[in-house]
């Protein structure tokens, strides 16, 4: 009972709000790190008795202004520690903190601060102070913008401005006048009220302000901590978006709950650097950065000299096939366990170091579906790399992986206190502590997302393997049926597809037809790669991706991905029959793909009705097509091709071994 | 605690005192009649402009016209044959590059002209040398003395690396950047001397739109929070127009047009020079 602790020093109740868990903080670990910040090269620390102070003094300094309970407080910058303790001024006072993105163009602003009836904002510099005093022509609410750099603010004359300096020296003011001011607001706060208001564009069209009390953020850190075994002693780099959910539930929710330190980056490009510098024991990352960072790893081994390289390699092999055993505990022979210790000392230990994962005890991934391959890399060095699956109305933690069931495919059971429900369409619903309360001003949205049993619809279609973990396979809306009834998923599908660096992209098709078919686009760099070590001469990307070498290729490609969808039961009838390679790139300028590179399903079976049509005419063996493109600079033109239809070789359902 | 929160206050303080806009003081530096000739080739001949505290000054040209020349006279790499050079009221006929750089002159160049093999950060501690007061030995002990003022100089260059949002590149060798941000590097090697007059040898030659737009701002700046007097030699009108306070205008080694940038656009033999007689 970690509030047995806490009770010696604080008699009543456990603090149930984030200002009353800092002054506790303060109380009971003053002197303990509380927040880093590398500034002029150096690590400035500040403790929790001084975060404490440094709130107390923006939150007296908001009121001085004119900050009143209820009041929504808009928090724009990268992450800097005095925007932190804004959240938590913002929370002391009873008003609402609204976190928005850094890169998010003035106009976008607009609909948020005009939406959330925002008229206190705080702003990390003058590039973020120019976008408010922009939006403050059409949101005219907007009185009072406040900034935490100075840097060319010197010339700013409009009214409102104010740095968080001298909004702190008004605080402190305050202070001195009113000493028990502070005090009595925190004592107003209750953990029902609302801590943090995000918005999240959604799949469909404009923001909606998701409203998460003290109680969702705090119980859900607290369950996520504890199935973690996460202590004040863990450190973690604070390096992602603020208005990002995961950011407030891993920097500040979790960190109020343990204790633990957050540490703030120098810029967003030094990023690698501080990692390394502060070694988190707890990190967070997108599948990108892992597949970025084995990349970058991968290509300064092939210039590395010749015994580096063989090195690399043989102790890369040996990783693979025992090192994920040894992180989940099982068996291993001595003489394996010998030849990986001799590859932690030359290989794995260093190559940790320089990634910045030394000292890793519980890393997460989560957001889209991560390459085995990228995944198994990291596990099979030591790193405790594992899957999550969240979203802002929860509070992030749905599902999450324990520390020895761990698997490239599967997000893991349902987290601490967190109920699942499948709904008849393959879609997932879950209940539990985090669900958030509402929209803000959305009454609609609220009732379609959030039953009044208080189910929570995710748009995420997905079913529980025999191992009762969930595997998320599609968004439900695209999840289909082949004529036979059974469920047909595209993105699942693509996504074993893409995994292959040979291929770019893949669209699958099969909803309402007997079998699946699937588009491939090449990487022209990895298959151009390729084809260059095998003195294959091609003209470019039509003329490469017609090549029946490069057929051969991707047929490869297609019939592994064949034998990976027979060995699971569910997805054995979506087994690629036949497939073609466009010879064209699908891109955002043609409209085929949206801005962050999503497939347009609609408008691609529309364009590309005739090869559709030609991959399900089982007599076609090629298909003649003619399309128009859009060029850089606006111009457009006509690229013709004779495109080759395959047959890809398909497996019986549930086969036992897994052919490779 | 209340050290922090005195620091609060102060800082405040501060920030009162420095709302005062930019403002442009007496002459700091003229130059009279400064003629100089390479044997037979006369490079310059007697020119006269002065330079005022606080501003940002431009010298401009076709090729050839000597105005990297008149830098280097300026800072005493050349020593002109006629004239005499006024700085902070000390007259004299030529400067010397050592001397200049101790009273506070520092400059960049126009092919750059940094230790490549270095780091970022040790091409910038170079700045500081003419601020340097212990010795070889006392600095190689490690301890003491020398360590105390290598950490006090230290500071400061994180502080123009700050400045210059250069953070990332702090540890990289020089000569594995892009030419923009040796540029930029360059530039942060001037400030770290802390100079009252700072010249600047093309800073946006060979840049992008982008890059420029960068320079440019922390030109400015510089010129704004440091207070920093700026005379800067650039091809592009554009920039210039925008950002100088003043432009001299050389051509052939004579001065043609010297003033604010919208006389010297209207001067007749500015738009000869430039464009030719034709227009």
């Amino acid at each position: 009972m970690p509030e047995s602790g806490l009770s010696r020093q604080a008699p009543g109740p456990a603090p149930d709000t984030f200002p009353r868990l800092l002054a506790e903080h303060a109380r009971i670990r003053g002197e303990r790190p509380a927040v880093r910040e590398k500034e002029f090269g150096i690590w400035q620390t500040y403790t929790w008795a001084e975060a404490a102070e440094q709130v107390r003094a923006i939150a007296c300094g908001l009121a001085e202004i004119g900050f009143k309970r209820g009041d929504r407080l808009a928090i724009i910058g990268d992450n800097r520690p005095r925007l932190y303790w804004s959240i938590c001024a913002a929370q002391a006072l009873g008003g609402i903190p609204v976190p928005m993105y850094q890169d998010a163009v003035a106009q976008e602003m607009a609909f948020v601060m005009a939406d959330a009836e925002i008229r206190f904002a705080i702003a990390e510099d003058q590039e973020q102070v120019d976008k408010l005093l922009d939006v403050r022509n059409t949101v005219p609410a907007l009185a009072h913008i406040l900034y935490d750099d100075p840097r060319g603010m010197r010339h700013y004359a409009q009214a409102g401005l104010l740095s968080l300096d001298a909004l702190q020296a008004r605080g402190l003011e305050r202070v001195m006048r009113e000493p028990g001011f502070y005090d009595a607001e925190v004592a107003q706060g209750s953990g029902a009220d609302v801590a943090i208001m995000l918005y999240t564009s959604g799949t469909t069209g404009t923001p909606k302000g998701v409203m998460l009390s003290h109680a969702n953020l705090l119980v859900t850190a607290k369950n996520a901590a504890d199935f973690d075994g996460l202590t004040e002693r863990d450190e973690i780099l604070s390096y992602l978006p603020m208005a990002w959910v995961g950011d407030n539930i891993f920097s500040c929710a979790q960190a109020y709950v343990t204790g633990f330190c957050i540490n703030c980056p120098e810029s967003s490009e030094t990023v690698m650097t501080d990692l390394r510098e502060i070694g988190p024991t707890y990190y967070f990352a997108p599948p990108r950065v892992f597949e970025n960072l084995l990349t970058s790893v991968m290509i300064r081994m092939e210039d590395a000299g010749a015994i580096k390289r063989r090195l690399f390699h043989h102790f890369m092999t040996v990783a693979k096939r025992v090192g994920p055993k040894i992180l989940d505990g099982e068996t291993v022979s001595l003489l394996d366990r010998l030849h990986y210790g001799l590859g932690q000392l030359l290989v794995y230990g260093p190559l940790r170091n320089v990634l910045g994962f030394s000292r890793v005890r519980v890393g997460y991934t989560a957001g889209e579906a991560i390459g085995p391959e990228i995944f198994s890399f990291y596990r099979s060095l030591g790193i405790n790399l594992k899957q999550l699956y969240g979203q802002t109305e929860g509070c992030v933690f749905i599902c999450m992986q324990p520390h020895n069931e761990v698997f490239a495919d599967t997000v893991g059971p349902p987290a601490p206190g967190v109920e699942i429900r499948i709904a008849d369409n393959g879609e997932v619903l879950y209940r539990g502590p985090g669900v958030f309360q509402a929209y803000f001003k959305n009454p609609e949205s609220t009732a379609s997302t959030k039953t009044p049993e208080g189910w929570v619809h995710t748009g995420d279609a997905g079913y529980f393997d025999a191992r009762g973990h969930l595997k998320i396979i599609d968004r439900a809306k695209d999840v289909g049926r082949l004529t036979d009834g059974n469920l047909f998923a595209p993105k699942y599908i693509e996504n074993k597809l893409k995994f292959f660096p040979n291929i770019k992209e893949a669209v699958a098709f099969g909803d309402g037809r007997g079998q699946v078919c699937a588009f491939i686009n090449i990487d022209i760099s990895a298959v151009g790669n390729w084809a260059e070590r095998r003195n294959l001469a091609y003209a470019g990307y039509t003329d490469l991706a017609g090549r029946p070498e490069v057929y051969a290729l991707i047929r490869d490609c297609v019939e592994q991905v064949n034998a990976d969808l027979a060995a699971d039961e569910k997805m054995a009838a979506c087994q690629i029959h036949r497939f073609l390679i466009l010879h064209k790139e699908l891109d955002a300028d043609d409209g085929e793909l949206t801005r962050t590179r999503k497939v347009r399903r609609r408008f691609i079976e529309e364009k590309y009705g005739t090869l559709i049509e030609a991959l399900y005419d089982e007599t076609k063996t090629s298909c003649y097509i003619e399309t128009q493109v859009k060029y850089e600079d606006g111009r457009s033109g006509l690229i013709a091709a004779d495109l080759r239809i395959e047959s890809a070789r398909v497996f019986p359902a549930a086969v036992t071994q897994r052919a490779a | 605690m209340t050290m922090k929160l005195n620091e609060f206050q102060q800082s405040v303080g501060d920030a009162v005192a420095e709302t005062a806009g930019r403002k442009i003081g007496d002459v700091i530096l003229s130059l009279e009649h400064i003629s100089l000739a390479f044997g037979g080739v006369k490079a310059l001949t007697d020119i006269s402009f002065d330079v005022r505290e606080g501003e940002i000054r431009a010298i401009i040209g076709p090729n050839g016209a000597g105005k990297s020349s008149m830098l280097n006279v300026i800072n005493g790499v050349y020593h002109p044959q006629q004239g005499r050079i006024v700085f902070h009221g000390t007259e004299r006929r030529a400067m010397e590059p050592h001397k200049a750089a101790r009273q506070g002159i520092a400059r960049t160049f126009q092919n750059i002209a940094l230790f490549k093999g270095m780091s970022v950060l040790d091409n910038l501690m170079t700045g500081r040398v003419t601020k340097m007061h212990h010795g070889l030995l006392t600095h190689l002990l490690g301890f003491g003395p020398g360590r105390r003022e290598e950490l006090a100089h230290r500071q400061k260059v994180e502080e123009v690396i700050d400045f210059l949002e250069i953070q990332h590149i702090r540890k990289t060798p020089v000569g594995r950047l892009p030419y923009g941000l040796q540029k930029r590097v360059e530039l942060g090697r001037a400030l770290a001397a802390e100079p009252s007059l700072l010249l600047l040898d093309e800073p946006m030659a060979g840049m992008n739109v982008e890059e420029k737009e960068d320079m440019c701002r922390f030109i400015l700046d510089v010129n704004d929070q440091m207070g920093t007097t700026i005379v800067l030699i650039e091809h592009d009108m554009g920039v210039v127009m925008d950002i100088s306070d003043r432009v001299v205008v050389l051509d052939y080694g004579k001065k043609i047009g010297d003033g604010v940038p919208d006389d010297v656009k209207a001067n007749p033999d500015v738009i000869k020079a430039y464009l030719g007689a034709g227009h």
